[in-house]
């Protein structure tokens, strides 16, 4: 069995978890979803310390994250991830309520290889969560394993 | 140069010297008079001493009539160089004898006339009695006098006179450099103060006190009113900061309830509708038609929230996005604008018609937004015409300020209810006649009075609506 492409989602409201976890059951990529409820939490899981300490999954092919969350904030996740040379090659995508200038320009500085706003109409939403876990997960080529495995 | 004119410290210098001047020659024209009035009555009285003098030597050559004394007599008179002849008469009023000798005749009046000494031309002159003993009269005796000794005296006089003058004006002439420094140094420095502040604008100068006088008093409160101003500025300064502040803090706020609003509200508002949606995914085949109907209206009203919350959020943007001013272009505006509107006109047959615009002072992102929602608005409120008809233009122009207009033919509005057009969420349709949230014509106010404008509007229920607001034309327009 080829190895399973992970996908990160990192994401405080459980509602928009199920929500987005309905979408991406369409094309059956939510068993490869790993949820975390806040950037702390997130950053664990990249580091494999906390409570993800000895943790031997693969590394993620994508990290979802939105932008307000508790404790540490997307946006300093997606700095933090950016800066460490190890991780900087997982594509990051921003996904958030709002689309707010200042936002996007700081993601876009930072490295971030997509930003998305969450549509209020839910068909949208299941549209682009699809689209993205399809893109990211199934079309587009992750950087070579070798390089995440071996950190 | 006038007087009012010339710099305080030459028009001291040069009043004092003036009154000094006048005073001075007042002073020596007295003088003179005086000096003139004694010394023509002393000449008078030497004279008529020397004649008296003479006419008691001359009594025994004229009872003897002696020839050639009274000639000596006559010629003793050669000691007062101011005589400049004299003549002896008998008692007949003949002439006796001359001097000088060989004067010619002209120089002798031919007989005597009345006794004592008159003023002439350039001349005294008289006769005097030659009496013996009380009063037996042998015959008379004519001196002539120069007034020399007069014109003398007075060159003199005049001399010193000048002289005097010129010292005097010298002396007045550096008391007064000296003196009037006590008056003008105060003012000067005065002046000099109040011109450093004017220029400068710095109130923390003060001008130096020289005494207790009225000009002291004037320089106190002088600086009485540089600190009242330095405070008052300091009190305004303040104030300014504060408010400055105040309002950096408000502003902070509200883009901080802003920001928030915007996540935070929308979340609830995606789950509800994520929710409705997989409510009716999943139960929709054991639903009936009411009750598909209850989800269709709960998810419409979501989608309408969420279009309420973003013309919010864009009506709170408009007050605080930061203006590019530029000139604009309103006649390209608007066809970008009609352009951008074809989608919403379904096919539905709009005549439009343009009159000339011209070129306007502004940010053209946000005097795009105006237009858009002006002609958006005429075109919503037209709909159910047939032909629509909308129309841009200039109304009128008056000191720079451009009036322009958007007219419809469409519902019009009660202008009862006019005041309320403008206001934030103000509908004066209901919802399902016109669609819309409310917030354009509030938005196109605000951008409006952002760029010193004014915005209103003309109707009548079924007769059409006109929008008017002002802008300043761009220079180069």
């Amino acid at each position: 069995m080829a190895e399973i492409k992970r996908i990160l989602l990192a994401e405080d409201s459980k509602k928009d978890v199920e929500l987005a976890l309905e979408a991406l059951e369409e094309h059956h990529l939510a068993n490869a979803v790993i949820v975390v409820h806040d950037g702390a939490e997130a950053l664990d899981y990249l580091y494999r310390r906390g409570k993800f300490a000895g943790n031997t999954d693969t590394r993620p092919v994508l990290v979802l994250l939105d932008l307000k969350m508790p404790k540490v904030d997307g946006m300093e996740v997606l700095r933090q991830i950016k800066a460490d040379p190890d991780l900087k090659r997982i594509p990051v995508v921003m996904m958030t309520s709002s689309r707010e200038e200042r936002d996007l320009v700081c993601s876009y500085d930072l490295g971030v290889n997509a930003y998305v706003v969450k549509p209020v109409k839910f068909v949208d939403f299941v549209e682009s969560v699809k689209q993205l876990g399809v893109f990211w997960a199934l079309i587009n080529e992750p950087p070579p394993a070798s390089d995440i495995k071996h950190l | 140069m006038a007087l009012k004119n010339l710099p305080i410290r030459r028009k001291l210098t040069a009043i004092i010297l003036g009154t000094s001047g006048v005073v001075l020659l007042l002073t020596c024209a007295s003088f003179f008079a005086y000096e003139f009035l004694t010394f023509r009555q002393t000449t008078v009285r030497q004279l008529s001493t020397l004649a008296e003098v003479v006419a008691d030597n001359s009594t025994a050559a004229l009872a003897f009539e002696n020839h050639n004394d009274a000639k000596e007599i006559l010629n003793s008179l050669k000691a007062e160089k101011h005589i400049v002849s004299a003549a002896l008469y008998d008692r007949e009023g003949k002439l006796f004898s001359q001097y000088p000798a060989d004067g010619p005749a002209y120089a002798f009046p031919s007989a005597p006339e009345k006794d004592g000494f008159r003023f002439g031309h350039a001349h005294l002159a008289g006769f005097q009695p030659v009496v013996q003993g009380v009063n037996k009269r042998l015959g008379t005796l004519y001196l002539n006098s120069d007034m020399g000794a007069v014109y003398e005296r007075f060159r003199l006089y005049g001399a010193i006179a000048a002289l005097v003058m010129a010292v005097s004006f010298l002396v007045a002439y550096v008391l007064s450099r000296a003196l009037q420094k006590q008056i003008s140094h105060p003012i000067l420095s005065l002046a000099e103060t109040a011109r450093a502040i004017a220029e400068r604008r710095d109130y923390s100068v003060r001008a130096a006190k020289t005494g207790e006088d009225e000009l002291g008093l004037l320089t106190d409160a002088f600086n009485q009113m540089l600190t009242e101003i330095q405070k008052l500025n300091q009190d305004l300064e303040r104030r300014v900061h504060e408010r400055t502040a105040q309002l950096e803090e408000a502003n902070k706020e509200m883009e901080a309830f802003s920001y928030s609003v915007s996540h935070d509200l929308r979340a609830p508002l995606r789950h509800v509708q994520g929710y409705v949606e997989l409510l009716g995914k999943h139960a929709g085949d054991t639903l009936n038609d009411k009750c598909r109907r209850y989800l269709k209206i709960a998810s419409e009203s979501v989608t309408q929230m969420g279009d309420l919350i973003d013309d919010l959020l864009n009506f709170a943007r408009m007050g605080r996005v930061e203006m590019r001013q530029s000139s604009v272009d309103l006649e390209k505006l608007v066809q970008e604008t009609v352009a951008g509107l074809q989608s919403e006109m379904n096919g539905r047959k709009v005549v439009w018609k343009h009159g000339p615009l011209p070129q306007v002072q502004g940010d053209p992102a946000l005097l795009k937004q105006v237009f858009v929602n002006l002609l958006s608005n005429a075109v919503k409120y037209t709909r159910g015409r047939d032909p629509a008809q909308i129309e841009t233009g200039v109304a009128s122009e008056s000191n720079g300020e451009l009036v322009m207009f958007v007219r419809d033919n469409g519902a019009g509005f009660d202008m009862q209810y006019a005041d309320k057009l403008f206001g934030v969420f103000q509908r004066l349709h209901g919802a399902e006649e016109f669609e819309g949230t409310g917030v354009g014509l509030a938005n196109a106010r605000r951008i409006i009075s952002r760029h010193g404008g004014r915005i209103w509007a003309e109707a009548a229920v079924n007769s059409g609506a006109t929008f008017y607001f002002t802008l300043t034309r761009s220079q180069k327009g």
